[in-house]
């Protein structure tokens, strides 16, 4: 299994560069912001944390269609599809949407607190939000699993797995917006947000897997 | 007749990389030199100028961010120099050096970002305003990135070639058009009360060491670039070579089965 | 150990494509399912090794025991495709496999020496050409052991040495014991293989 993660890292690292893009996506979503709102620090202060949360979802579904395509276009996905009594399934799945994280998204917690510095987030707000990307964006990949797993067998699926996923990350989004926020503005808590959020991560961490997994056996 | 000058137009085509590695390789110790020692004594005249009155001490950042932002703009014109020299006259050495550029400019252009941001933070209070001139650099930043990422994503080289040349002369192109509307976009936001460094005038004891610091730094681009170049050359001939190394094992089983 | 198959049928987008196949494949036997391009040689290959589930009919490994209780766990497919990254060089691509497979047989070097590649390991594997890949991916049957092997064209992009080499290390599979399904149009120098025709009713 570690052999698994340890190759689909090398993968996402040697192959055409997608975490940079995904990192180029995230950067230019964020700094067309203040072209549309206008260039108010306090303003893009109070946003700021909403913004890098929703520049980091939808960069983060960016290379999320290719998760199982490449594998079934290469014959790979029979393989695990085949290895499922050794290695469940599922489990593999989880793996590979592990590594995916830490090629893709990883990068993008990586680059927030910079983007954050865009947006005039004060310090205690760039820890938080980035705190709360950390824990908050595997939920992302593992529901992006199942759209991906989904849509694996279409020729054009890349749109499709985001207007799957983006309705069904909604939650995420809500708290992990409330979290960040809730570190800055003082009457909002923070701990119960990033508690839930946390419960999400772990609670999508297992039906996320586990969903792709059927979806993948569906597939043909 | 014809054939032997298509045969020499070829050579020549196939020597001139050649011909540049060897040339590049004699340069580079003389501009790294030269960059060195015209660094030394810019930053070193940097030090000596005098203190502005009202900025004190930070204003020194100013001999390290001006070529910053100056490098950010040369390269640029160098790349897209470079994007038609591949798209109008296919020189091979002109894919080669615009793809070198691209992450040279980018480091530039966010070292120019890195320094006015350090500048700023005193200045303004915040490390990051969204002033019209740090803008438009932002937006160079993001162009440059456009293009290293072009240029990583094709596998082709050829055709990563063109698409890059492409993208980097559209780039230039509105250039123009992005400065213009990033400063109507500033002065309708915000009345002129951000601070600006470029007055009319200049005091001469400012002007001397960030000439000298601007001409090093170029001298130090140029060698940065040429070192660049030449590791790019060598990265697709071993490519090659590794292409070609494939084939050659196919031949040695075929002969073993053979005999 | 036995492989059997009863009156199996298998259907691809809804149609049944062929029904009512049975056979039976001891140790040390091969079978070549032969028959005309839509017979279905494929979707039978697929279902033997799980990853289709058959319309109708039984199908079972008999006397694998607990280590092989299931034709999927206990067999290497080679499909269509490699199965290899192009982007990893063909030892990574192999060594990945060996751990994520298990039952480790021969090691990488020597299987990729037993399919003549020994010299670029060290390459992308995007950069072989087609019948290279095809014996990269046959390497693959020979670093972690499986009774059961199904072949979906074997030898499709192989040239004439390569083919006698992949026949001898077939012949050594069932030497020591193995299975082999392959589906195929040419004769892969398997002498006394069982034959499978499909899609004789059809015509």
């Amino acid at each position: 299994m570690f052999a698994l993660y340890l190759r689909e890292v090398r993968l996402g690292v040697r192959a055409g560069g997608g975490a940079l893009t995904g990192v180029l996506f995230f950067l230019a979503v964020v700094a067309v912001i203040p072209f549309g709102v206008g260039p108010d620090l306090d303003l893009l202060a109070r946003i700021g944390p909403a913004v890098l949360w929703i520049g980091a979802l939808l960069a983060s579904l960016l290379g999320l269609e290719r998760l199982f395509q490449a594998d079934r276009e290469d014959g790979s996905l029979d393989m695990l599809l085949i290895a499922d009594g050794r290695h469940m399934l599922a489990l593999s799945v989880f793996v590979k949407c592990l590594a995916h994280w830490t090629a893709n998204v990883l990068p993008l917690v990586a680059v927030a607190p910079l983007l954050g510095l865009f947006m005039n987030v004060p310090p205690v707000g760039l820890a938080a939000a980035t705190l709360t990307l950390l824990i908050g964006t595997p939920a992302i990949t593992f529901i992006g699993a199942v759209g991906a797993a989904l849509v694996v067998a279409l020729p054009r699926g890349g749109l499709l797995v985001s207007v799957l996923i983006l309705p069904l990350s909604i939650p995420v989004l809500i708290f992990g917006v409330a979290a960040s926020r809730g570190a800055v503005a003082e009457p909002d808590p923070f701990l119960p947000p990033f508690l839930i959020l946390t419960a999400l991560t772990l609670f999508f961490a297992v039906i996320g897997p586990a969903a792709a997994a059927l979806a993948l056996r569906n597939a043909d | 007749m014809s054939e032997t000058a298509n045969l020499t137009a070829r050579l020549t085509a196939l020597a001139n990389p050649t011909r540049f590695l060897a040339l590049a390789g004699n340069l580079v110790p003389w501009i790294g030199g030269a960059s060195a020692l015209v660094l030394a004594v810019g930053l070193g005249m940097a030090f000596a100028a005098p203190e502005d009155y009202q900025q004190g001490i930070t204003v020194r950042i100013m001999y390290i961010h001006v070529p910053f932002a100056w490098l950010a703009m040369f390269c640029y014109a160098v790349m897209a120099a470079s994007a038609l020299g591949t798209l109008v006259w296919r020189h091979p050495l002109a894919d080669v050096s615009l793809k070198a550029a691209a992450p040279i400019g980018a480091v530039f252009t966010a070292l120019a970002l890195v320094t006015g941001s350090i500048w700023g933070k005193p200045m303004w209070g915040t490390w990051w305003v969204w002033d019209a001139r740090l803008t438009s650099v932002l937006v160079l930043f993001l162009m440059y990135l456009g293009v290293i990422a072009l240029t990583r994503a094709l596998d082709d080289q050829s055709r990563a070639a063109r698409a890059a040349a492409i993208l980097t002369l559209v780039g230039f192109i509105n250039i123009p058009i992005i400065k213009f509307s990033v400063d109507w976009w500033n002065t309708l936001h915000q009345p002129a009360s951000v601070f600006r460094l470029d007055g009319p005038t200049i005091h001469p004891s400012f002007l001397w060491p960030l000439l000298i610091s601007a001409a090093g730094f170029t001298l130090l681009f140029l060698t940065l670039h040429l070192m660049a170049m030449r590791a790019e050359i060598w990265r697709r001939r071993v490519s090659a070579m590794r292409r070609m190394s494939a084939r050659a094992a196919e031949g040695k089983l075929a002969e073993g089965q053979a005999s | 150990m036995r492989l059997a198959a009863e009156a199996l049928s298998g259907e691809r987008g809804g149609e049944v494509i062929f029904s009512g196949t049975s056979f039976a494949v001891a140790c040390g036997e091969a079978l070549l399912v032969t028959g005309p391009n839509g017979a279905g040689k494929t979707t039978l290959l697929r279902i033997l090794a799980g990853l289709l589930r058959p319309a109708a009919g039984r199908l079972a490994l008999d006397g694998g025991g607990e280590e092989w209780p299931d034709v999927g766990p206990a067999c290497h497919y080679l499909g269509h495709f490699n199965a290899m990254k192009t982007a990893l060089t063909v030892e990574e691509n192999l060594v990945f496999w060996q751990r994520f497979l298990g039952q480790a047989r021969m090691t990488v070097s020597e299987a990729l020496e037993a399919v003549g590649l020994e010299d670029i390991e060290h390459l992308p594997f995007g950069y072989l050409s087609t019948g290279q890949r095809r014996r990269a991916a046959i390497a693959r049957l020979l670093i972690s052991y499986r009774p059961v092997w199904l072949l979906d064209e074997p030898t499709a992009g192989l040239d004439r040495a390569s083919e006698g080499r992949f026949g001898q290390l077939m012949r050594g599979h069932l030497r020591e014991g193995g299975m082999i399904v392959a589906a195929t149009h040419l004769p892969l120098g398997l002498e006394g293989a069982g034959e499978l025709r499909m899609g004789e009713e059809a015509t």
